[in-house]
């Protein structure tokens, strides 16, 4: 190293401080800490497949004619050869087999696409499971529910662009459900498709929100999400150490830089590789739209096909005609009620279990999943509830792979969407539970050690060995919340309470939520036990070793 | 509110004297590069033989984009991609796993804590906060001028129409939704098949057969944008069946030709095209929701979520004996909506 | 005009329509049923092996005569065609009942396939065998014959032949190993629950771009691995498990502290 090197970068780090304060910034960012744990780089996937979206959405965008116009294809996809096709699908043809590096690039646009919802999906789960939604997060939770909904937009924008049959008929139904919205459903098809579908605006539409409102909107909160985690500072997993008022980990500069920006690579780099090796959504296979063909297998993307199995489970009988309007309920409560409530169920949750709970504190130590049985009962239901709806939206590919017929596979899931869920619940549950009890188990009695001791009198023990400091912290540290209670109907003076019947309802779902539970061990509790002397260097193990 | 919390915390606070103490952060353990310099030495030669990976990656994949071109035969399409991505894939995995297996192996893994605040401003900064949006209060005399505060609410209020009052009014182009009810269909139109557009003679047409079915326009008018929107109502479904398998009503007798039969294409659920015919059941199911219309009994709904039966196209035979349609639809075709029956 | 009128009324006027329209029928039968190149080769003694292989295999089902039953169809007029692709393909002789035939190995070889075929032919006029021209892909029209399947075919058997579900158990086959005789046999004569497209509504060049096009999908993706061409249900499976399996690994691997 030269002498020159570090005044050079001290002189132009001068010049930027001194227009930007920047010191100030980096002294506080340089070192700042966060905790290790591979859930909490889930959240990074999405991040980077959003980087990666934008970097290969970029290169599309030179190519991709976001028109509707007539053109007469001519070139190497001999399938194609002479077809009239709009500028979209013809774009799409010639940015895949004859721009070099395109097909690769809409390879790996389109399996970001859908590692990004992914990622976010499962990253949702991490934080719903582990409580990280709680004081002071929620409206963090809230910007990641809507940054969901925002990824789902996203998709759906993108994968009608390329104007191919598939998604021209995930258009097509889109329409038929806008159309069943009361009293304004046509006018709300003509506003959506400038007309009577297809029309010839809505590619040049979805176009521009597929390049400009969606992806920016996102940005944006994604700035935010961000700027939360910052100032909320990372949550942790209990441990030794680990309390609410610090955070342990690594600093950003250089451990996280190094993971975290080589993370992006490792990411960028699988998300190449499949691109690279698996096809994905070869439109020229499903031919350019026409409103008369539709394929076996028709489809949307894995993170619609809960709409689009709810869609199919629906019975028809549910259309109904009042005073001569049509009411299309077959259409309107799978297709807007059930995702309804499940988006409803995501957004007022944070807010619900606080409640419920009656706690105001902040939280920064994560809940063990089996912590809190209630809870992870309801996140494992509502997944049930979600993948059942997924399956049912391929149920065509689950009858001729399981060689079972269609109509029973549709009816085995009709009832498993509302069974699926309580049993699923109730499984939980009862699994959490015992988890605890096992936990309480493992620290009231240590380790068996396979050992078994006979004693003068003929009795047979198996020494167990007790757990060291850091295994029982994990396990007995906790809150088991316990229902709300609620002060009397009537005040001290007599007089009956205005909100007492809300009170009565909140403790009811409180009990539901917190009515079964199991307490951490207390040292008392554990003194007890010792003085049995299983465990070892207790009395028996002290005679044994004598 | 302040009622409902008197509970858990209260629980807490009582046992406090009954807990485990934080036995702390575990102690820390050295890795092999921390023992052994040796092993420090290894860990570095890996990472660096990871970056060189990733520069052969890079270099590769120039050489690639420029080596090898693709023909336009899937074959030769095929292995450019997959040559130029897993070049890339090393490009980029190698930069990642290095820098990872660097901060893994060769940075200090010891441990950091730092305090947590609470989120909270402290009680300075929230009066500090007041203060200053009552000082901002006071020099607008915001509280006195109603007035001024109505009419800059209203203009505030107002003025977005000026930019969704005309972004509405075309938005939708004509605005005209009776043309749903409407299709391409008329008296004496001819049946063609879809996409040759050639005429369809009823005796071409054997028992079993299904035939995808357009009105007869030109070829002109064929390569028209128009004519997309048309076709996406007009589609029609021709099928013959045994005329002894088929249950037709009084009124409807006069509607098929001889045991052929013409339906609308498009589900009476949300609009996808109908069109997987099982021959031997009459069975007509579609695809997307796997809505199941019975052909040979006016195209009922038998399974799935569509309510409605598939809208049926009189047809009878010309001079010539080609198929033609008596007159259009005597409904509108495709998904329910709320003026349907109006 | 007249004497037209006149002679409408004679007693030989109904024989002579009848004849008339015998020759119409035959005439367009004729020019629409597919050239019986094969027919000439097919030899008395054919039949007669035919006939006998059928009393053994065939007849439990469908009759003695080929007469078939309630449930089981008669094979009078379905032609050879419709025999070389149900037995060829190994359809029939059905092994179990189910809600279709499935194909199997076939169980007849292509000798006993053939006399089979001309004994059923034998029995009333059908489709028969078409040439090998007639099915040759390299004669057809990939383009025109991309547009016709995508209309006709695509909703069952997958927008690249991937095969695809039916109701209560019933399914459309993947057409990725069947041969350019069978695809044109099975359009032809419409087997199970498959609609026929005659010469009338598909013609035997249609039919022939259908099968070039068929072909042409053999030869993979031009994207990579073509993940079974089942579309996005089967990309999403992927991504879980290849994307997402990949990166938790990653990230399991970045959280573990190093040894």
């Amino acid at each position: 190293m030269t002498t020159t090197t570090p005044s050079k970068v001290a002189g132009a780090a001068d010049y930027l401080d001194q227009r930007t304060s920047i010191g100030t910034v980096v002294k506080n960012f340089a070192r700042k800490v966060f905790p290790d744990h591979w859930s909490f780089l889930l959240g990074e996937i999405a991040l980077y497949s959003f980087v990666v979206l934008l970097i290969s959405g970029f290169f599309l965008t030179m190519f991709f004619v976001p028109s509707m116009g007539l053109t007469t294809y001519h070139g190497p996809v001999a399938s194609m050869d002479g077809q009239l096709m709009s500028e979209a699908f013809a774009s799409t043809l010639r940015l895949s087999f004859e721009v070099r590096g395109g097909l690769l690039m809409r390879q790996v646009h389109h399996w970001a696409a859908l590692l990004f919802m992914a990622a976010i999906v499962t990253h949702m789960m991490r934080v719903f499971f582990t409580g990280a939604f709680r004081k002071p997060r929620e409206l963090n939770w809230l910007i990641g529910c809507l940054l969901m909904i925002l990824g789902l937009a996203g998709g759906f924008t993108g994968y009608s662009l390329p104007d191919d049959v598939l998604s021209g008929n995930g258009l097509r139904i889109t329409d038929g459900v806008v159309k069943a919205i009361p009293v304004i459903g046509s006018y709300m098809s003509y506003f959506v498709f400038g007309g009577e579908f297809p029309g010839e605006d809505i590619i040049p539409r979805l176009f521009s929100l597929h390049v400009m409102v969606v992806p920016a909107l996102i940005l944006s909160f994604v700035g935010l999400h961000l700027l939360f985690v910052v100032l909320h500072k990372h949550t942790q997993y209990p441990g030794g150490g680990r309390t609410n008022t610090n955070v342990v980990g690594f600093p950003l500069f250089p451990v996280y830089v190094a993971k975290a920006g080589g993370f992006f690579f490792v990411v960028f780099g699988v998300l190449v590789l499949m691109g690279g090796t698996m096809a994905i959504n070869n439109v020229w296979n499903y031919g350019p739209y026409d409103p008369s063909p539709v394929s076996a297998g028709a489809q949307p993307d894995w993170y619609m096909l809960f709409l689009e199995g709810s869609l199919r489970l629906m019975p028809g009988q549910a259309e109904i005609v009042i005073a001569g309007y049509t009411l299309s309920l077959n259409v309107l409560i799978p297709a807007m009620i059930i995702p309804g409530l499940l988006f409803t169920f995501l957004f007022v949750y944070p807010f619900v279990e606080a409640k419920v709970t009656g706690d105001k504190r902040e939280h920064h130590v994560l809940d063990r999943p089996r912590n809190v049985p209630v809870r992870t009962g309801l996140g494992v239901a509502f997944l049930t509830a979600f993948i059942v709806l997924a399956v049912a939206g391929s149920n065509d590919l689950v009858a001729t792979h399981f060689h079972m017929s269609l109509n029973a596979i549709t009816w085995i899931l009709r009832i498993l969407l509302f069974v699926g869920p309580v049993i699923a619940f109730w499984i939980t549950k009862r699994i959490c539970l015992s988890l605890q009890r096992k936990d309480r188990e493992l620290v009231l009695h240590g380790h068996e050690t396979g050992k078994i001791v006979r004693f003068a009198n003929g009795e047979y023990i198996e020494v167990h060995r007790p757990l060291n400091e850091q295994e029982r912290w994990l396990r007995v540290n906790y809150d088991a919340h316990r229902p709300l209670e609620i002060e009397p109907a009537e005040d001290s003076r007599g007089v009956r309470r205005k909100s007492y019947k809300q009170d009565r309802r909140w403790q009811k779902l409180s009990r539901f939520f917190y009515e079964d539970r199991v307490e951490p061990v207390r040292p008392s509790e554990l003194h007890e036990v010792q003085g049995h002397g299983e465990l070892e260097g207790g009395p028996v193990a002290a005679e044994l070793n004598s | 509110m302040s009622e409902l919390n008197k509970n858990a915390s209260n629980d807490i606070v009582a046992s406090h004297g009954d807990k485990f103490t934080d036995p702390g952060i575990p102690a820390h353990k050295e890795r092999m590069s921390d023992k052994d310099p040796a092993a420090a030495k290894r860990a570095e030669h890996q990472s660096a033989f990871l970056f060189t990976l990733s520069i052969i990656g890079t270099i590769t994949a120039v050489v690639v984009y420029f080596a090898i071109r693709p023909e336009g035969t899937v074959t030769s399409v095929r292995n450019a991609n997959l040559a130029l991505g897993i070049a890339i894939a090393f490009a980029l995995l190698g930069i990642g796993l290095g820098a990872i297996h660097w901060a893994k192996a060769l940075m200090s893994d010891h441990e950091v804590i730092d305090e947590r605040h609470p989120i909270v401003s402290s009680d300075e900064d929230r009066a500090g906060a007041i203060e200053a949006l009552e000082a901002g209060v006071k020099d607008a005399n915001i509280g006195r001028r109603t007035v001024l505060k109505g009419s800059a609410v209203t203009a505030l209020g107002l003025f977005p129409l000026t930019i969704a009052v005309p972004l509405v009014s075309s938005v939708g182009n004509d605005w005209d939704v009776s043309k749903f009810r409407h299709t391409l269909w008329e008296k004496g139109k001819r049946l063609t098949t879809d996409p040759a557009g050639r005429p369809v003679k009823a005796s071409e047409i054997t028992v079993g057969s299904v035939v995808h079915i357009i009105p007869e326009v030109s070829e002109e008018e064929r390569a028209s944008h128009a004519w997309i929107s048309e076709k996406a109502k007009a589609v029609v479904l021709l099928v013959r069946l045994d005329p002894k398998d088929l249950k037709e009503t009084e009124e409807r007798k006069s509607w098929s030709y001889d045991g052929i039969v013409a339906y609308s294409k498009i589900c009476t659920h949300v609009g996808c095209p109908v069109a997987l015919y099982e021959q031997q059941t009459h069975h007509l199911l579609c695809p997307c929701h796997q809505s199941t219309f019975d052909v040979a009994d006016g195209a009922k709904v038998v399974f799935g979520p569509a309510k409605r039966a598939l809208p049926q196209l009189p047809i009878t035979v010309d001079d010539e004996g080609y198929l033609i349609a008596q007159d259009d639809f005597n409904e509108p075709i495709g998904p329910s909506y709320w003026e349907r029956l109006k | 005009m007249k004497a037209l009128a006149a002679r409408r009324h004679h007693r030989f006027t109904p024989v002579v329509i009848v004849m008339f329209a015998l020759l119409v029928v035959g005439g367009i039968y004729a020019a629409f049923a597919p050239s019986s190149a094969q027919a000439d080769t097919a030899t008395n003694q054919d039949i007669q092996e035919g006939e006998k292989l059928f009393l053994a295999n065939c007849a439990t089902c469908h009759g003695a005569n080929a007469e078939g039953s309630d449930i089981y169809p008669s094979l009078i007029g379905v032609g050879a065609a419709a025999v070389d692709f149900q037995v060829g393909t190994g359809r029939m002789p059905m092994q179990a009942s189910g809600p279709q035939a499935p194909a199997k190995p076939a169980q007849m070889n292509e000798t006993q396939t053939k006399q089979l075929s001309a004994y059923v032919a034998s029995l009333g006029p059908g489709p028969s065998i078409p040439s090998a021209e007639q099915v040759d892909p390299e004669k057809g029209d990939i383009a025109n014959g991309a547009a016709i399947f995508r209309t006709n075919c695509a909703m069952c058997h997958n927008a690249v032949g991937a095969g695809g579900a039916l109701s209560e158990g019933k399914f459309a086959p993947s057409l990725w190993e069947t041969t350019p005789t069978h695809l044109y046999e099975a359009m032809l004569t419409g087997p199970q629950s498959m609609p026929v497209f005659n010469d009338g509504t598909l013609t035997s060049e249609e039919k022939r771009d259908v099968i070039a096009f068929v072909v042409d999908q053999r030869e993979g993706s031009a994207g990579g691995l073509s993940l079974g061409s089942l579309g996005p249900v089967s990309e999403g499976v992927w991504v879980w498990i290849v994307g997402m399996g990949a990166l938790i690994g990653a990230a399991v691997w970045i959280g573990a502290k190093s040894s």
